[in-house]
């Protein structure tokens, strides 16, 4: 029997391919990056929640605190403070909470720094695997549902205290709006008309955005609402960091148009601040 | 009972890369060019959604000629083994040598292993990055139908008309070129494969670039009305 040419087999060449390639091994077929670490890595990824064993202690983990967005003319605006607190401890004064996900989709975290941060930067490569895969983007509102999912996979994990609740809101193209959602521990998945704030302050920074939300606010009326929401929520909450002149840390402040995502500078953030303080003053 | 015949490995390899030259042969060529800002890939490709040339990761691109589900098949693959590494280590530790490496070790398996060869060739381009220190440099690779794998700086072809290209390239082909004349370069190459007085149309072009300068990212395809302005004489 020697040297005969093997018959050809009824599996594909792509299977076989597919075996081959390194960390590619179960033969994962579809276009998300989410499930192809679940079925390649189940171990040691953030697509599969970690579970501690039943009765461990919660642990103590930095936290995110205050978050939002708000819709204005033709765009959305998302912003987020920079405090990250463990307990009543300062954990970070710096921490990063609004990511960029794509040129028109961004991401606000708040809950379990390590988890959230993790999503986030998950959720921007699920993103770009997609396109790179299926060659065209996903629309908004797809990008927003595989966002769902993936905090539902982290539940097991939500309910032993690592909370991740995020908002997403980004530039819809088809419909050319800015639009935006909210979601809860479950995946829960809600779209706001509005606007939206989560975190430790974001019953405050909801409250002050009630008061100064107008539908056709003009994007730069938009920015000072959403710095002034801001404020109130660190004026209330002990979590929220508001702005450290000391430092010179502000506010994290994103505006996503149909031209895409505009970082408001610090030094307008700062100037902008300034003027809320000024008008606050004058009053008093 | 029926005994197979014996058929010598000399001849079962030879009998093999016949039939994948073959294949390839029928398809058209694809060039890869480094310019003065980065890498180009340039194929004839009548239709528009059927790609032949696509984004792999942050500085690396891939081409493919043959059979389109195979080459696709593979360029998949690519993707998910790129964007894998990038999660578990770093974005700037997705390099070129390893995909070309590892595109080289799953076609020579099935080349050796299978009845039937994949009927495809391939380029992985990676384009350097001053802002990364030791990651300057530009690096093309071209993998063949058996797994064998080369390096090229400058220019690299893959496909039908290959002997013609790359002796046209030998001659016209200069370093620092920019875009435009790097772009009309690559025309006038695919052209030459043709024979007779053949002018490509813009419309069947298919062209991407990886551009040094570009932060993140660096891929990008050229549309038609794009490439139609930079070629306007």
């Amino acid at each position: 029997m020697n040297g005969a040419p093997r018959r050809p087999t009824a599996r594909g060449v792509g299977l076989r391919l597919r075996g081959l390639f390194p960390g590619t091994s179960s033969g994962y077929l579809g276009s998300s990056f989410f499930e192809l670490l679940q079925q390649e890595f189940p171990l040691g990824s953030a697509a599969t929640a970690v579970v501690a064993p039943a009765g461990a202690a919660p642990v103590a983990v930095p936290h995110g605190t205050t978050v939002l967005a708000l819709r204005c003319s033709n765009a959305v605006v998302v912003a987020g403070d920079r405090l990250a607190t463990e307990g009543y401890r300062v954990a970070s004064r710096d921490v990063q909470k609004v990511y960029a996900t794509d040129d028109h989709s961004l991401i606000a975290i708040a809950g379990a720094a390590g988890p959230c941060i993790e999503m986030a930067k998950l959720l921007r490569i699920e993103l770009e695997h997609y396109e790179k895969i299926e060659g065209e983007a996903l629309e908004l509102e797809g990008k927003a549902n595989k966002l769902s999912q993936m905090i539902r996979a982290n539940l097991p994990a939500a309910m032993q205290g690592l909370v991740v609740v995020p908002i997403f809101a980004g530039y819809d193209k088809r419909r050319r709006m800015g639009r935006l959602w909210k979601y809860d521990v479950t995946g829960g998945r809600y779209e706001e008309t509005e606007y939206e704030a989560t975190g430790s302050g974001g019953l405050f920074a909801r409250e002050s955005l009630k008061k100064s939300y107008r539908p056709d606010a003009s994007r730069e009326d938009a920015v000072r609402a959403a710095i002034e929401a801001l404020t109130d929520a660190a004026d209330e909450d002990r979590g929220t960091g508001g702005v450290d002149t000391l430092r010179g840390i502000y506010p994290t402040v994103n505006v996503c148009s149909e031209a895409g995502i505009e970082i408001v500078a610090p030094e307008r953030v700062a100037e902008i601040h300034r003027e809320l303080i000024e008008r606050r003053r004058s009053r008093a | 009972m029926s005994m197979p015949f014996y058929v010598s490995p000399e001849q079962l390899m030879q009998d093999k890369a016949e039939y994948a030259r073959k294949g390839i042969a029928r398809g058209k060529s694809i060039v890869s060019l480094e310019y003065a800002d980065g890498i180009l890939l340039m194929a004839e490709n009548p239709s528009s959604s059927l790609s032949k040339i696509g984004e792999i990761y942050d500085r690396l691109a891939f081409a493919g000629v043959g059979k389109f589900a195979e080459f696709d098949q593979l360029r998949k693959v690519g993707v998910r083994y790129a964007d894998v590494k990038g999660y578990q280590y770093s974005r700037d530790d997705v390099r070129g040598k390893a995909l070309a490496n590892a595109y080289s070790q799953a076609i020579g398996e099935i080349f050796t292993r299978e009845w039937k060869p994949l009927e495809v060739e391939l380029i992985v381009a990676e384009v350097g990055d001053d802002r990364l220190a030791g990651h300057e440099k530009n690096a093309i690779y071209r993998v063949q139908f058996d797994g064998s794998i080369s390096d090229h700086t400058g220019y690299c072809v893959i496909g039908g008309g290959v002997d013609s290209l790359l002796s046209y390239l030998s001659t016209n082909y200069k370093p620092g070129l920019p875009l435009g004349e790097a772009l009309r370069l690559g025309k006038a190459a695919l052209e030459r494969a043709v024979n007779g007085d053949f002018r490509l149309d813009v419309q069947n072009l298919e062209v991407g670039v990886l551009e040094r300068q570009r932060a993140g990212r660096k891929f990008r395809r050229l549309s038609a009305d794009e490439l139609r302005g930079i070629l306007a004489p």
